[in-house]
């Protein structure tokens, strides 16, 4: 593995790596039509995860964050690129391989939260049977080290008593409660490593809090590597040490939370920020300085993908392909020719 | 800001009869709105922001009952009217952006046809002056006049909230209820249409209430603004004072549980409990099960209202007592 | 908790708690469905017949005498010419071969569940391996399956019947086979397939992959108890369908069966009563009548619940 973008020397150390992941999904160019065109869902992104770690992945819709989050814990191949992940003895390990007792290893220690905690639970089946399925197909414990096991994360995610909510069905819950669920279910095989779509998009702000706090909470205590997916950088401030903006299937800057925020360096960072409403009526914010809105990368052109929006764009970029994800100074990474 | 004010709503209650019982969406809410002001209502999901809408318009499902009340818009009131002279008001004087609207428009139809339809059914012009002022629509929401004659899928769901504004705006009303209309969109996006909703809205010196769930949206876009809880209206005034000075206990909860990209990064704070059940409205105050501010007399009496200049809270125990009583 | 009493208190509130699931939307369909009406109709047809067929076997060993009763092998010695008109003996008369058609007519019914029942249950458990496996695995698997589902779609079923029971015999347990499989691979596996295809997206099924669950967990824990319901509804249309190609067939003399109510068409129609429908009543009203109905009955249920696990077709 000799990929030198944006992966540094304490790679080893590292509990997720992904390098240069790629996703293309094939759209149909019309009928009749041989030559097929590709969406570049994700394109070239790679990062490592320390254990212990929250890393944001922020960005507008259809950027690539789901996919990406996807392929991390392998719910989606990789058209092109690795993940690698520290198994049992500690080595980075490719998960593309992995099969059988391996592979479920891999299943016990990555997990993922989904998006809508509406829809990412079987509506026929209990809370126990929910948040006991990673159990039951693992075949860990007996039933009733299963039942205490379950008692204990649902009291560790605020549900209490766990025994009022066991045996009660998904739409029995209100929203904030299905997601502490759904945050039960991917926490109850102790992982290492947890994937969180937007585990919070779709709560009122009086929950969300709540649940922000616990998770940061629990990667305390337990010492988790969340790889957190939003589109709202107030909330990747509250829950990220580092952040990773993606514009069109590319990270275009990464780095501390708090410095991207205070000084962010590549345009579109910029354009994003100025963007968020703020809530004190006195404030005024700058005009936008960026024009139209995204459109689905179907066969990009060899350019840096933010060109068409870019307000400082010039010449060179029109000219050269996507600038690098390069060391901007004080260890911030960004891909811009400009910058 | 002129005073003469263009809607007001007095002691409005609007029940929805369901088989587990009455649900209580809109529970004695009143309010004015002046020309040219924007009025924004900020809660959280089903405390019954959209219901108020709803009944502003009259466009009520069948199990919805509209207990008492007025709405008096330009000096009439809405209430009085049949479905025939509403269905005239509405669009004409009184026009809404409907949450998830990009939705709303017909997708086997061009949606300029579709604007010059609400038009021609509003006998407002027909013909070559119905295209003419949808080509002064579409300049005005910023999109481009080639797409007067493209289908609703070849919009993006910015360009589509934006024909919808568009459409909502047709007939000049005099108020016109944006609910949640970019709930849905990219923070880039959304930036685009707020601000051109307040251009047009100062510059037709129209009247808006804005819906929304987002204190940051309603603090850049709103005049004033209406926090509402549990079907009610708890506190109420201009925007910078709310926001500077907060009167109800679950306002402030509310802006110190939100979270922001800029200035320092303060702790937030966690509201307890669960957002109240309709059909079940706790006694007294319905937010004391989850106020930390919660005495004894909140658990059983109707809290009294608090009122600071044009700026008033219901509550037993304001939260920023500087009336020194 | 000691161990024990938790090993035994956990599998029980479970299944309680699985229990009150369950009776609580049993409770809700049954009020949507009593709300449509016609599947109260329907179901009142299919409890009478249900009812003739109970009551046949012990009739024949408490008062009717299987001499004269037995609806095949029977005599009514009785009467002086066959067929008979009714009579209070033969409350429906009897055929030309002097069999009393009540007795035939309940006998039949019981082979008409049976082989309904039987057709709709290998119908469903064909169609909801088929749309489950289909959706989910996709790729070849479903386009196999897919191209499958076209050619049993395209053979027109009852012409298959005709050539296969020329070539080998036919009884009521063939035929029911053959119409489940022809069902199930076919219209009603297309049918489970594209409610499969709305399960398989939806991200529980994607939570338990990602908890190590295998394409047999998620097939049979999560898609299929999606699909039941539809599955259900499909059993309703097939009992319909076998009991009227039973009818065809049997009345084309091309079932080996014992007795059916289309053999008794057939009976009447082989004496050459057929066209003689005013003067011999009873000789076809009973048999016609009742393969109408019960098969009416069934579809309307079908109808009925179709309304119900469709909440789009609701009526409001
Ligand atoms: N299965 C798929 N087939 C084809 N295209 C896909 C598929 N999944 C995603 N895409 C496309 O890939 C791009 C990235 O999608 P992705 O879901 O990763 O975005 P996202 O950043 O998570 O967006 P959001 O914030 O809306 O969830 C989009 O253009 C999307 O349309
Ligand atoms: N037709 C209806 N019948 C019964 N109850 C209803 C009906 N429509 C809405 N409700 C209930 O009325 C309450 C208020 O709903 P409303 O849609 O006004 O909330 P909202 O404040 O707009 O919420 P959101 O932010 O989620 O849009 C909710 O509890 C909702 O469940
Ligand atoms: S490389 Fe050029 S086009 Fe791309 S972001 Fe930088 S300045 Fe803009
Ligand atoms: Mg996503
Ligand atoms: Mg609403």
């Amino acid at each position: 593995m000799n990929v030198s973008v944006g992966i540094p020397a304490s790679a080893s150390l590292a509990l997720v790596s992904a390098v240069n992941l790629a996703k293309r999904y094939p759209v149909s160019a019309g009928w009749f039509r041989r030559d097929r065109s590709f969406i570049h869902a994700v394109d070239g992104v790679s990062f490592d995860l320390m254990p212990g770690e929250t890393l944001g992945l922020v960005g507008e819709s259809g950027c690539g964050k789901t996919t990406t989050g996807r392929m991390l814990v392998r719910l989606t191949e990789p058209t092109d690129g690795q993940v690698l992940f520290k198994n049992q003895s500690g080595d980075l390990e490719d998960i593309a391989h992995l099969k059988g007792a391996p592979l479920k290893d891999f299943r016990r220690r990555a997990q993922m939260v989904f998006q809508d905690p509406y829809e990412s639970m079987n509506p026929r089946r209990t809370i126990f049977d929910t948040v006991a399925e990673p159990l039951h197909v693992q075949k860990i414990g007996d039933h009733s080290e299963r039942f205490e096991r379950v008692s204990e994360t649902l009291s560790m995610v605020g549900l209490t008593p766990p025994a009022s909510f066991l045996f009660r069905f998904p739409h029995e819950l209100s929203g904030g409660q299905r997601q502490r669920v759904a945050i039960a279910r991917a926490l109850v095989m102790e992982p290492s490593f947890v994937v969180a779509d937007e585990p919070t998009s779709m709560l009122d702000i009086s929950i969300r809090t709540g649940i922000m706090q616990l998770m940061n909470e629990l990667a305390d205590r337990l010492g988790i590597g969340y790889l957190y997916i939003t589109h709202d950088l107030a909330v990747a401030r509250y829950m990220c040490s580092r952040i990773a903006v993606m514009y069109l299937g590319k990270i275009v800057e990464m780095g501390d939370t708090e410095d991207v925020l205070q000084y962010p360096v590549h345009p579109y960072t910029k354009a994003l920020l100025s963007a968020v409403p703020v809530p004190d009526p006195e404030a005024t914010r700058d005009a936008l300085s960026i024009k139209g809105s995204v459109s689905a990368p179907v066969d990009p052109l060899p350019r840096c993908r933010f060109y068409d929006r870019c307000p400082i764009a010039d010449d060179y970029c029109r000219d050269n392909d996507h600038p690098p994800l390069e060391d901007k100074g004080a260890g911030r990474l960004a891909a811009c020719h400009k910058a | 800001m002129t005073t003469d004010p263009v809607l007001v709503v007095e002691d409005l209650k609007m029940h929805y009869v369901t088989r587990a019982g009455t649900v209580r969406a809109v529970d004695g809410v009143s309010f004015a709105v002046a020309r040219g002001q924007s009025l924004g209502l900020v809660g959280e999901s089903g405390c019954g922001k959209s219901s108020i809408a709803m009944t502003l318009l009259k466009l009520l499902p069948d199990n919805a009952r509209l207990v008492s009340g007025s709405i008096i818009l330009n000096g009439v009131d809405l209430t009085t009217l049949s479905e025939d002279q509403m269905r005239a008001h509405r669009w004409d004087r009184i026009s809404m952006v409907f949450q998830a609207a990009m939705n709303s428009l017909d997708p086997v139809y061009r949606v300029g046809d579709q604007i010059i339809e609400a038009l021609e059914a509003h006998s407002a012009s027909a013909g070559r002056d119905a295209m003419e002022r949808v080509r002064e629509l579409f300049d005005l929401v910023s999109l481009d006049p080639t797409y007067i004659r493209r289908y609703p899928h070849e919009y993006s769901g910015g360009m589509r909230q934006r024909a919808i504004i568009a459409m909502a705006l047709a007939c000049e009303p005099d108020i016109i209820i944006a609910d949640e209309p970019t709930t849905a969109l990219d923070v880039i996006v959304q930036d685009h249409i707020l601000r051109e909703m307040q251009a047009i809205q100062r510059s037709l010196n129209m009247s808006m209430i804005y819906i929304s769930h987002d204190m940051a949206v309603i603090a850049e876009v709103c005049d004033v603004v209406g926090v509402m809880y549990a079907g009610k209206l708890v506190e109420f005034g201009p925007t910078t004072e709310v926001y500077a000075r907060p009167i109800h206990p679950y306002t402030k909860a509310l802006m110190s549980a939100f979270p922001s990209v800029r200035g320092e990064k303060h702790d937030l704070t966690t509201l307890p409990g669960e957002p109240p059940d309709l059909l079940d409205l706790p006694a007294g105050c319905a937010f004391h099960p989850r106020c930390a501010y919660a005495t004894d007399e909140c658990r059983t009496s109707i809290p009294p209202t608090v009122q600071r200049g044009d700026h008033w809270a219901t509550c037993w125990n304001p939260v920023d007592d500087l009336g020194g009583e | 908790m000691s161990a024990v009493n938790a090993q035994h208190a956990v599998p029980t509130a479970l299944w309680r708690a699985r229990l009150r699931l369950a009776l609580q939307s049993l409770r809700e369909n049954w009020q949507l469905f009593v709300r449509t009406r016609i599947g109260i109709i329907g179901l009142a047809i299919i409890g009478l017949y249900a009812l003739l067929a109970l009551a046949h076997p012990i009739l024949m060993n408490t008062v009717w005498e299987p001499r004269t009763y037995d609806p095949v092998v029977g005599y009514a010695f009785d009467e002086t010419q066959q067929p008979a008109p009714p009579s209070l003996k033969h409350l429906l008369g009897t055929d030309p071969l002097g069999r009393d058609i009540l007795s035939q007519l309940m006998f039949s019914a019981r082979s008409e569940f049976l082989l309904g029942l039987l057709a709709a249950t290998v119908t469903v458990v064909i169609g909801t391996a088929v749309g489950a496996i289909a959706a989910y695995f996709g790729g070849w698997v479903d386009t196999l399956l897919m191209r499958l589902a076209d050619i049993m779609i395209m053979m027109p079923a009852i012409s298959v019947l005709i050539v296969l029971s020329a070539l080998i015999g036919v009884e009521h347990f063939e035929l029911a086979l053959i119409i489940g499989i022809l069902s199930g691979f076919g219209a009603t596996g297309v049918v489970l397939k594209s409610q499969a295809l709305s399960v398989v997206v939806k991200p529980y099924i994607d939570a338990a992959r990602s908890a190590g669950g295998g394409h047999f967990h998620i097939i049979l824990v999560h898609i299929v108890p999606n699909l039941l319901p539809l599955s259900f509804l499909y059993m309703m249309f097939t009992v319909t369908s076998a009991i009227f190609s039973e009818a065809v067939l049997s009345f084309l003399g091309l079932l080996d069966v014992r007795m059916s109510w289309g053999l008794m068409i057939h009976t009447t129609e082989s004496a050459g009563y057929l066209l003689q429908v005013t003067e011999f009543w009873w000789l076809i009203f009973p048999a016609s009548l009742s393969i109408t109905l019960l098969c009416s009955a069934f579809y309307l249920v079908g109808r009925s619940l179709d309304e119900v696990v469709n909440p789009r077709l609701r009526s409001r």
